[in-house]
């Protein structure tokens, strides 16, 4: 059997690309999950907080899936647990997928077209490289919220965390909670990389200190970790000598970045962006290899699942226009990261699949206040978006109508962050 | 009563365990680690040295060579991953190529087969990522590169599948010669032995001087390392030393056996069992390593880490000067194993054959050949390592083969239970990292550990947070349930 769409990931992104799929008429859609259960990263996820955007309501992680589930259910999309992607590869029209499980064994599905959306995983102590010693319970935040959300067991009683990240900020909540104590959260930067509604939520209601512009700098402890040293850095991120402290801990979690999951990817040739670690990708999530898409935190890190769940229908669109042979392949427009930005995405606009408007995603690389951003085609303004705050940890969401990209043939569309004029 | 007890199971006391069981012997293998091959053997730079640049006249220049051109042999009996990928020191300048020519002249006397001087455009042709300044080379064909913790853990199960009994967690605290034996104080239990074989690393001058006047001193010294994701792996094709100086070997460049990259170490005196790594020392071996592989890529840097060497002294810190102590002691029936050292690595397999056939044996009158001795292992299914046809065989056999636990190093948990199955086999998450590579990968266990944790708790029939990192004890993972666990029981 040959599918018309094969989604590989049955997170936030795939179950909402495959629901968005079969909607649009293609006929034989599958998920491929490694996990045991559909829904990803959302079944360790149990605060709420989710689907606020989208439902309207505040949802816990497993809440939110199963949201998505049920459509995938009822509209009878097939999906395969516990299975593993080996390989992917591009045989022009048909892609062929390696997988392995544990009933049906070695397994080569081909498709049409492909989905990718494995989401990301954490970065470790070991690509930090923080000195001292290499002890039990130091965790990133993602595996102790694994622990204590799915297995039911605790790490540990007096906790430091080093990065802001909201995993990490989730974490200090929970352990709190938990009966343990948060002595700490470290922040080499001289703002959060957290969302400041987690701040409030999940440092300040429990008097948990938000150390800035701190890091640690010695792990101690040979056998189980007893203790970090912590020290202040400066404006260039250097340890300032002499503020050094030491903090007895248990347990250090680690929060200092998410990476999407790109070793598919890459193997399969998929042309990658250095800045967001993801696949260039079109308005309709097509990457470089036609019949490939991608989209969720896979592409780049979103902070809020909404906007994953928003991206991957634009996917599941753009997945089955490709297998009717309706997705238009002439790119009109890139875009460029100017001034204060550090990345957009989409990386391209193909013109003819716009329907009224496009979104643009993008981070800025420092905190703002009172700016717009703005966008450009030549020395041309198409499109203002005044913002009070801007954060690096606040993804902005710029949405363009389709009516002011069309005034321009082509080119380059530029995003800057600058002075409001008054 | 054993026969001989052999103190410490890194990669000397296990590999004279294994060459011991070729005779009839009740053998003891003891260590006061959680698992074999945990201190010295875990963390070093894993190279099997072509043998250039020890002195012919020391131990080390007598079995460097000689072990070396065992290894091809021995990873295959023992199922070990090694490659032969070959070194090059390089010079910079004419004074290291004089260095890099006496280098030669050594490794003839040593009896190093393929010893090649190599030129400039040489040098580049085969190692492109090479700096542009360097202006020759040492070439060694046999050198190579080896998992240390396999050949460790495959050699203690070699051991244990021919016989000798092997007690982890039996730190020695006492050894008393009593008449013709000796008996051996241990945190656990007693033991006796006719035969005490000390190969207890860095503190085999503490063993000694449990029964002996000390007659030589070991310092601890330390080496930083930092392994490069996969994706880096390819950058160099051998081991690129730099031109050694009074200071050691310097920093090298190697790609390991499983694909990854690694630049170290550094060498300063610590205490023993200091190995925490240092940021200054860490800067340090970045600076050096980029000499040499400016191309290098640190940002896909996955772990760092160090290890000891275990250096003899004598009456002065002079630390160039130490060899090998391989030699009954003053004692009787105490042998000594000590200051083994690099190239201790390369050296076991001729080292712990001389040790056996030279030392061990005019000791014991009348020793029998054991007729079930095996020389292999049961071979360890890699499942990355096999082609498509293979890989549906084995899940078919074994559906386990079918489930990856470990996504970064495609790690199956058919792989797993394996390695927790076999003789001397993995009971703490450290271990089934060392045997089977989950959670070497780039995620470091992010993913993989609560599963490892949990395939550990099921198969050992205890709670998962019984089951520990490494040390016994003292490395929990878990600390207990959470409140909501807790009610729910």
């Amino acid at each position: 059997m040959i599918y018309d769409v094969v989604i590989l990931g049955g997170g936030p992104a795939g179950l909402s690309a495959a629901v968005e799929a079969k909607k649009d008429g293609a006929e034989n859609v599958l998920i491929l999950e490694r996990d045991r259960e559909l829904g990803g990263i959302l079944n360790q996820c149990i605060h709420n907080g989710f689907g606020l955007h989208t439902f309207n309501e505040e949802l816990t992680g497993p809440e939110y899936a199963e949201r998505y589930i049920h459509q995938v259910t009822d509209l009878g999309i097939p999906y395969l647990l516990n299975t593993m992607v080996l390989d992917l590869t591009d045989n022009g029209d048909l892609k062929t997928i390696h997988v392995i499980n544990e009933e049906d064994g070695y397994t080569v599905i081909q498709s049409k077209a492909v989905i990718l959306t494995m989401g990301c995983r954490e970065r470790t102590s070991g690509a930090i490289g923080i000195p001292g010693y290499r002890p039990s319970g130091v965790f990133t935040a993602g595996t102790v919220q694994r622990y204590i959300n799915m297995e039911g067991y605790m790490p540990g009683k007096e906790v430091v965390i080093l990065g802001s990240g909201d995993i990490g900020l989730i974490m200090a909540r929970r352990m709190t909670l938990e009966g343990a104590h948060v002595n700490a959260v470290c922040e080499l930067m001289p703002y959060s990389n957290g969302l400041v509604r987690n701040i409030v939520q999940c440092l300040d209601d429990y008097d948990i200190p938000l150390k800035l512009s701190h890091t640690i700098t010695f792990i101690h402890g040979k056998d189980r970790i007893e203790g970090v040293s912590v020290s202040q850095v400066d404006e260039k991120m250097k340890v300032i000598p002499g503020t050094e402290e030491y903090i007895p801990c248990d347990t250090l979690l680690l929060s200092v970045g998410l990476i999407p999951e790109n070793e598919i990817t890459r193997n399969a040739g998929v042309e990658m962006d250095d800045r967001t670690n993801g696949s260039v990708v079109g308005e309709l999530r097509q990457t470089s290899i036609p019949g490939v898409f991608a989209c969720g935190n896979v592409v780049h890190v979103h902070d809020l699942v909404d906007f994953v769940s928003e991206e991957a229908v634009l996917a599941g669109k753009g997945a089955a226009k490709y297998v009717k042979g309706t997705l238009d392949t002439n790119v009109t427009f890139t875009t460029v990261n100017g001034n204060g930005i550090s990345y957009v995405v989409p990386q391209q606009v193909a013109m003819k699949n716009v329907e009224e408007n496009v979104t643009f995603y993008m981070r800025v690389r420092q905190v703002f206040k009172d700016r717009v951003v703005n966008a450009y085609i030549g020395d041309q303004l198409v499109a203002t978006k005044k913002e009070k705050k801007l954060l690096p940890a606040e993804m902005v969401n710029f949405k363009i109508a389709k009516e002011l990209l069309a005034q321009y043939p082509a080119g380059e569309i530029r995003f800057v962050v600058e002075e409001a004029k008054k | 009563m054993y026969d001989i007890a052999i103190i410490g199971a890194g990669i000397a006391g296990s590999y004279i365990a294994r060459e011991l069981s070729r005779y009839k012997l009740d053998i003891v293998l003891l260590d006061g680690e959680n698992d074999v091959g945990n201190q010295i053997t875990m963390a070093n730079s894993a190279i099997v040295h072509a043998g250039f640049d020890a002195p012919s006249y020391k131990l080390k220049g007598k079995f460097n060579a000689a072990g070396n051109i065992m290894y091809g042999k021995i990873c295959d009996d023992l199922d070990v991953p090694f490659k032969r990928c070959g070194s090059l020191v390089v010079a910079h300048d004419e004074f290291e190529m004089a260095t890099i020519h006496d280098l030669y002249k050594n490794g003839l006397k040593n009896g190093v087969p393929g010893l090649k001087i190599l030129f400039k455009d040489e040098v580049h042709a085969m190692e492109p990522n090479l700096s542009e300044d360097i202006c020759g080379a040492l070439y060694a064909p046999t050198a190579g590169i080896v998992s240390p913790f396999e050949l460790c853990a495959h050699v203690a199960e070699n051991a244990v599948d021919n016989g000798v009994t092997l007690k982890l967690n039996h730190m020695v605290t006492a050894i008393n010669k009593v008449d013709d034996y000796f008996s051996i104080t241990t945190a656990d239990e007693n033991i006796d032995a006719k035969l005490v074989i000390n190969a207890a690393g860095l503190y085999a001058d503490d063993v000694y001087e449990m029964v002996g006047e000390p007659y030589f001193k070991l310092l601890a010294r330390k080496g930083n390392y930092f392994i490069f994701d996969k994706d880096a792996g390819s950058l160099v094709n051998s081991v690129i030393f730099p031109c050694p100086s009074k200071n050691g070997k310097g920093i090298l460049v190697s790609p390991t056996v499983h694909g990854n990259l690694l630049i170290g170490p550094d060498a300063s005196p610590v205490d023993k069992g200091d190995v925490s790594t240092t940021g200054e020392q860490l800067d340090y071996i970045k600076a050096n390593a980029l000499k040499n592989c400016p191309a290098l890529p640190f940002k896909k840097i996955i772990r760092s880490y160090a290890g000891l060497r275990n250096t003899p002294v004598a009456d002065t810190f002079t630390t160039t000067d130490g060899d090998f102590i391989l030699e009954e002691s003053p004692v009787k029936g105490f042998i000594n194993v000590a200051g083994y050292e690099s190239p201790g690595l390369t050296s076991i397999p001729a080292v712990a054959h001389y040790v056996v056939e030279e030392i061990v044996k005019p000791l014991i009158p009348n020793i029998e050949s054991n007729p079930n001795f095996d020389p292999k292992v049961r071979p360890h299914l890699r499942f990355e390592e096999l082609s498509d046809e293979e890989r549906a065989d084995i899940i078919k056999k074994d559906p386990k083969y079918g489930k990856v636990i470990c996504r970064c190093e495609t790690i199956t948990e058919g792989e797993i239970l394996d390695v927790i199955h076999r003789n001397a086999g993995a009971r703490t998450v450290k271990s089934v990292k060392k045997r089977c590579r989950a959670g070497m990968g780039r995620c470091q266990g992010g993913f993989c550990s609560p599963r490892v944790v949990e395939i550990l708790a099921r198969e050992l029939n205890c709670s998962l947070d019984e089951i520990m990192y490494d040390q016994q004890d003292s490395t929990y993972i878990l600390a207990g349930q959470t409140k909501s666990a807790k009610e729910e029981a």
